[in-house]
């Protein structure tokens, strides 16, 4: 299996530096340690696997499920009237706080699509035409009603700093199956809208948990992955020739040093400079059809989110293990007539496509899709910030899951008449990672990692449950 | 048998009870308890099951848990060996499992008569008998040595020795100079010498600070939402000062906490107050205050928790500590020290102190003089402007016109134009009667008149604009920094249901300490943040230096003595060695918590000399050092990384303090910040050659080359970084710019020396690393050198290109081909994993 790195000798290795790709030649003996087809800590599944990875669609600033997925005429009916404060004592705001409280019904119009007659609003045409393969939930709610808080808990389970984001604990459990590009991979498109809100690297952050878990950011302009490029001037074959030097000189290191870092440094060495060839290579759209482009909707290296959306489809045939996608750009304050539409054409098109595309190759069986924002918002309007819009909301929103065993054509839980809460199968973030880690193969409240004394989990403390109703 | 497996077994045979021993709690049964059983039979009365809790003997024997001296008759002992679901334990939903050899240790300590130990690191900590305070150190690893029958290693040479000092104290490389003359030295006191030599320098405190700014979380930004700036660098400098004044950490300790309530409370106190100051805010519209407010206070225990006391607290924000017997109560009355702090508890922080020198002050005083001089020459001509602001509403009056918009007024910017408002705040005012108007209303008639007519008082209005401005160029340049003050009204800290902010149904609580460590009475009042920073290192305290020097041991060794060095509770680790971190403790605390003193008892010591070299019985014996026959390698922090390239480099700026630097980044990188999108500049002076520690600390998108290297975001109290190995740092070392030019100056620095090729190749790898390259290596490194030249020589364009990274042009005279192949050579001379390590 692995040899003991000890006692390979320096004079086994230096015959091979001197064939050419002396470098590579290296992996085989060393054994590979680092990104590329790593074998996670959860060697033996404790469930069976029907998910092999997840694309994570975040929509940044908390889309309105009210436009969207939660149809409410009741709250049509009671546009402009006061939100009857039977709801909404004692609760938690963010911006409307101390502000009266007035109703805002539904802006888009709502129809059924496919066989079971998923309520979609006319704003997801394209999203419409795969009903059959989404299972909406309604009842999905969080804890935190501040943007920043609230995608710290979606990501990583609690509002603390410094925990592994679930990306991380994916990797972290399965490892992943991609050879030379990383296993947790994000990609953030921003709409063409106002001011979006900010996101942090927290968000993808590996917390306590090793640093080679964490997301790395594909990027559309400039290195694709940071320091990716090498500087001007230096060719392929010249950075190939110093960092076959720098490995040869560490491994005459190691035959001196007690020190198993030199061997796992010349492995990362090797694999940058293969990353180096193999991200662009994944970034090169060029060779994706012409049909392919058109069903996305999108041109080769817009940084759009459809082009993302098909960078992740690559990355899911490449391997990596956890996709996610940033679309910024959705807190609707005000402009929610004006700006939702924009949003909703800019991704509606592209996640049918997504699926679409997953379908015709035969992935769409064993990936996870997940479509969501950080919190929902308000069936009250907000006024103070121009035209109207709604506030952040905790305690109701929609998202929609497909693939992987996810059961499609599904309309889950439900809100009360007015959409303030979700009030029929109440989900949490919580499940959600339950379920999501179920799909996987895991069980997640075994799952955990020893940090500050407890056994930490993605899903915390508090008893959290798969949502067992959407799976098939 | 697998050779890892052999090691797992030998390791545990390290640390737990061999056969003949009797079992002893602390090191055999509390892990084991602890890890298995308090969570549902500890602290937390409210998550307690069957209400048994094993933590307190006397509380299991009430529950009849055990009969001491029986294991047969013990229920602890038989529920182990049960298989059914309902009646095992630990039971199968707790996914806990014992092993055989942990199920036969419980039944063995029963059967001795289940004896208790209080935990280790509340007793307070004694000193063992040692030979001398100097031998100290190495007669209790000795003592462990010899009973494990492990060897320990030599001294390592010379040139090593150098190197490890210079890492571990400074931070920088020594030069081969500096090495040559300390291994050609043979006085006996050499080493001592340099260990004396190294602790006077200035960059010690820079080294010491690294450590400490993780700990107390400072970054330069708030790290929510906005991650917006806040001035708290001065607060850098002054840990950097605190060490290389060798302040004893007592009143380290003091000024932090509490430097404002000091009775000698001075700038100095007050800027190390800023402690405080250093958590997580945010400016998100729509937060809340309350919330806030307690997401404040509990960063804030954490934070203590951490730094001081090595107790983990988080989780009793919501219940008692499973583990510990901290309380939740206990949280909120930790909490409720910080209560008095004067803070928003959302939006802007101030600007913070201004800290100007004497100079500065008077200047800034008459400066602000020439302003109110400016001022009243304004109002002396004011009774014209009365007349000329009367004769003017006399003829808006008489043509009947409403008030004119004031100048610039675009509808546009109606809500942002000052002078939109200002006409709107006028036109009310002007239909009351000149006599009936409050002052403040003759104010905003007189400014909304001038700001119609721009010729009114002009020399007047110009000469007090200039003296403001420069009133305030002059002010803005002042170094401020975020202090405590107290606040007039003291928060009101309840405990929280849950740790739910909404629910106030909890109880009123005043602050306290933690009722379960030693501690003195406050008769009568409620103590403050200086009888807790008084508290902090109160020799009654049993934690804080142990904690300290737990960590300042891992400084010098890679790994601490207690492993978890954010962590001395129940699931911390007994440390293999407990008897020497307790004589370091107590050290500390008899020399009056002189920092310096215990550096150089621990680097002068034999077990630090040590070669980092293993010997195969040593790592069969104890693969991970815990006993410490040999030193150990590891690879440098994120800042000494670029310090020691940009050392080697000859490009490092070695001035101490300042504000923070921005060396290059990546275009974009931070594209994602808002509340302002801010566009990042980099330095373009000697700013750019900074050492790492003064690198720019943005919480959410912490500089990318420093988190390859696991610097932590600071967003929580960091007691023990990772240290990783991942590709990134490859791309880092390769193709980051400061790296790049680094590589650059290095060539140049090679190409001044005078030599043939194989002497300068050899000058080079001297410079990094103080030894000579071996025939191989010189070797590899001509190759590279050959190799460049040639493809240069062909492709001169391509070597321009690479000489312009970085803002230093290269010597006019350079030619550019021999340049960029010796760029080449520099560049894998700094990629080395012997550059990178100290060992």
């Amino acid at each position: 299996m692995f040899p003991d790195l000890r006692q390979i000798h320096r004079r086994s290795f230096i015959g091979n530096t001197s064939r050419g790709l002396g470098a590579v030649a290296l992996a085989s003996l060393l054994g590979r340690t680092g990104l590329e087809a790593a074998p996670g800590v959860l060697s033996k599944l404790p469930l069976p696997q029907k998910a092999k990875r997840v694309i994570w669609l975040t929509m940044a600033g908390g889309p309105s499920q009210l436009e969207l997925f939660d149809h409410k005429p009741k709250l049509a009916e009671m546009d402009g009237k006061g939100m009857p404060e039977s709801f909404t004592t004692g609760q938690q705001l963010a911006q409307l706080q101390g502000q009266k409280l007035i109703c805002q019904g539904p802006q888009f119009k709502f129809s059924k699509h496919g066989k079971n007659g998923t309520e979609l609003s006319e704003l997801l045409p394209h999203l419409g035409s795969v009903a059959d393969d989404i299972c909406v939930i309604r009842s999905m709610t969080t804890d935190a009603i501040n943007h920043d808080p609230a995608h710290m808990f979606m990501n990583t389970g609690s509002q603390i700093a410094g925990r592994p984001s679930m990306g991380s604990w994916v990797t972290y459990g399965l490892g992943s199956e991609a050879e030379d590009l990383p296993g947790f991979v994000v990609l953030v498109s921003t709409g063409k809208g106002r001011s979006p809100q900010p996101i942090a690297a927290r968000q993808w952050s590996s917390g306590f948990l090793p640093s080679k878990h964490q997301g790395v950011q594909l990027r559309s302009k400039g290195d694709p992955v940071l320091y990716l490029n090498n500087p001007p001037g230096i060719s392929r074959a010249s950075q190939q020739g110093d960092v076959e030097a720098i490995n040869s000189l560490n491994q005459v290191r190691a035959g001196e040093v007690s020190d198993t870092e030199v061997a796992t440094r010349i492995a990362q060495y090797e694999m940058a400079f293969r990353m180096q060839a193999s991200v662009p290579g994944l970034m090169d759209v060029t060779g994706e059809s012409a049909k392919t482009l058109e069903l996305y909707g999108c041109q080769p290296g817009d940084g759009s989110f459809a082009s993302n959306c098909i960078l992740a489809r690559r990355l899911a045939e490449r391997g990596s293990r956890f996709i996610q996608l940033y679309h910024r750009d959705w807190d609707h304050h005000s402009l929610l007539k004006e700006e939702l539409p924009l949003r909703a054409k800019e991704v509606d098109r592209a996640c049918m496509a997504l699926i679409t595309d997953l379908k015709q190759r035969g992935m769409f069986e064993d990936t996870l899709i997940v479509w969501s924002g950080e919190f929902g918002r308000t069936p009250m309007k907000q006024g103070d910030k121009g035209p109207v819009g709604r506030d952040h909301h905790n305690k109701a929103m929609s998202m929609w899951l497909a693939g992987a065993g996810v059961k499609g054509g599904l309309t889950h839980g439900a809100t009360d008449e007015l959409g303030y809460a979700a009030m029929d199968k109440v989900c949490t973030v919580h499940d959600l990672h339950a379920t999501m880690l179920h799909q996987l193969g895991i069980k997640h409240d075994a799952f955990t990692i020893k940090f500050q004394g407890l056994d930490a989990k993605l899903t915390g403390v508090e008893p959290s449950k798969v949502i067992r109703e959407i799976l098939s | 048998m697998s050779a890892r497996f052999a090691l797992v077994t030998l390791c545990l045979a390290v640390s737990s009870a061999s056969a003949a021993d009797p079992v002893e709690f602390n090191r055999d049964i509390r892990p084991i308890l602890s890890d298995n059983c308090f969570y549902c039979h500890g602290n937390d009365a409210s998550h307690r099951k069957a209400k048994l809790r094993l933590d307190i003997r006397e509380e299991a024997l009430k529950k009849e848990a055990f009969v001491p001296g029986k294991a047969d008759a013990s229920e602890l002992v038989k529920r182990l060996f049960l298989t059914d679901p309902d009646e095992m334990m630990p039971p199968p939903d707790s996914h806990k499992k014992l092993t055989p050899e942990q199920k036969e240790l419980l039944k063995r300590w029963v059967a001795e008569g289940a004896k208790y130990q209080n935990h280790w690191s509340y007793e307070a900590p004694s000193k063992a008998a040692v030979p001398s305070t100097e031998k100290a150190i190495d007669s209790l690893i000795a003592a462990r040595l010899k009973t494990k029958g492990v060897a320990p290693s030599a001294e390592a040479d010379r040139r090593t020795l150098a190197r490890r000092l210079h890492s571990d104290l400074l931070g920088l490389p020594p030069t081969p100079e500096e090495v040559d003359a300390f291994v050609k030295d043979t006085s006996p006191d050499a080493y001592a010498q340099l260990v004396d030599r190294l602790l006077a320098s200035p960059h010690y405190g820079e080294r010491m600070a690294t450590a400490w700014l993780d700990v107390v979380r400072f970054a330069d930004t708030i790290g929510y939402h906005s991650d917006a700036p806040r001035n708290v660098w001065p607060y850098r400098d002054y840990v950097i000062r605190s060490f290389n004044q060798n302040k004893p950490f007592d009143r380290f300790t003091l000024e932090q906490v509490a430097g404002d309530l000091l009775p000698d409370s001075d700038q100095e106190a007050k800027i190390g107050s800023g402690f405080n100051r250093l958590l997580l805010t945010t400016e998100e519209g729509g937060a809340q205050a309350k919330d806030y407010q307690q997401r404040m206070l509990n960063d804030r225990v954490r934070a203590v928790g951490a730094a001081w006391l090595g107790q983990t607290t988080g989780c009793a924000q919501c219940h008692d500590h499973k583990f510990d017997p901290f309380t939740q109560r206990d949280f909120f009355t930790l909490g409720a020290f910080f209560a008095d702090i004067n803070e928003p508890d959302i939006g802007r922080r101030e600007e913070g102190m201004l800290l100007s020198t004497p100079d500065e002050a008077k200047r800034l005083t008459e400066l602000a003089g020439e302003v109110a001089k400016a001022k009243k020459a304004l109002d002396v001509a004011t009774p014209s402007l009365a007349e000329a602001i009367a004769a003017w509403e006399q003829e808006l009056a008489e043509e009947g016109k409403p008030a004119p918009a004031a100048k610039k007024t675009k509808a546009k910017a109606k809500r942002k134009d000052p002078d939109a408002k200002l006409a709107a705040q006028a036109t009310p005012i002007l239909k009351k009667p000149a006599a009936k108007r409050s002052a403040a209303e003759k104010t905003i008639i007189r400014d909304y008149y001038l700001s119609l007519h721009p010729e009114a008082l002009k020399a007047e209005r110009e000469a007090l604009a200039q003296a403001q401005k420069t009133h305030d160029t002059f002010r803005a340049a002042i170094p401020k920094s975020l202090v405590t003050t107290k606040a007039a009204v003291v928060r009101t800290v309840r405990i929280l249901p849950r740790g739910n902010w909404m629910d106030e149904s909890g109880e009123v609580v005043k602050a306290a300490l933690p009722h379960y460590l030693p501690q003195p009475k406050f008769e009568g009042r409620v103590p403050d943040r200086l009888d807790l920073a008084k508290w902090l290192v109160a020799r009654e305290n049993p934690l804080t230096a142990r904690v300290v020097m737990n960590r300042l041991w891992a400084q010098f060794f890679g790994t601490a003595l207690s492993k978890n060095p954010g962590d001395l509770g129940a699931q911390g680790e007994l440390p293999p060695n407990q008897a020497l971190l307790d004589w370091l403790a107590v050290e500390f605390v008899d020399a009056k918590w002189d920092m310096k003193h215990m550096v150089r008892l621990i680097v002068t010591s034999e077990a630090y000399r040590r070669s980092s070299v293993a010997t195969p019985a040593q790592t069969a014996a104890d693969p991970y050092n815990r006993e410490l026959a040999r030193q150990s390698p590891y690879r440098l922090d994120a800042e000494l990384v670029r310090d020691n390239a940009l050392a080697i480099a000859g490009l490092l700026a070695p001035k101490i303090g300042g504000p923070s630097v921005k060396p290059y980044q990546p275009d974009r990188y931070w594209e994602n910040l808002n509340f302002p999108v801010r566009e990042y500049m980099a330095d373009k002076d000697e700013s750019q050659y900074r050492r790492g520690l003064y690198v720019w600390w943005q919480r959410s998108f912490l500089h990318p080359s420093m988190l390859a290297f696991d610097a932590p975001s600071r967003e929580e109290s960091c007691t023990d970084r990772t240290r990783s190995n991942i590709p990134q740092q490859a791309l880092v070392m390769l193709n980051d710019p400061t790296y790049v030019e680094a590589s650059r100056a290095f060539a140049v620095r090679t190409l001044a020396e005078k030599g043939d090729d194989d002497h300068r190749l050899t000058w080079a790898w001297r410079r990094a690393l103080q030894r000579d390259p071996d025939a191989k290596e010189l070797g590899t490194l001509r190759k590279v050198l050959t190799e460049r030249r040639a493809a240069y020589k062909a492709d001169p364009a391509a070597a321009k290109e690479l000489l312009k990274v970085g803002l230093t042009p290269p010597p006019a005279q350079a030619d550019p081909s021999e340049l960029a192949a010796w760029t080449h050579v520099t560049r894998v001379v700094l990629n080395l994993h012997e550059t990178l390590t100290r060992d």
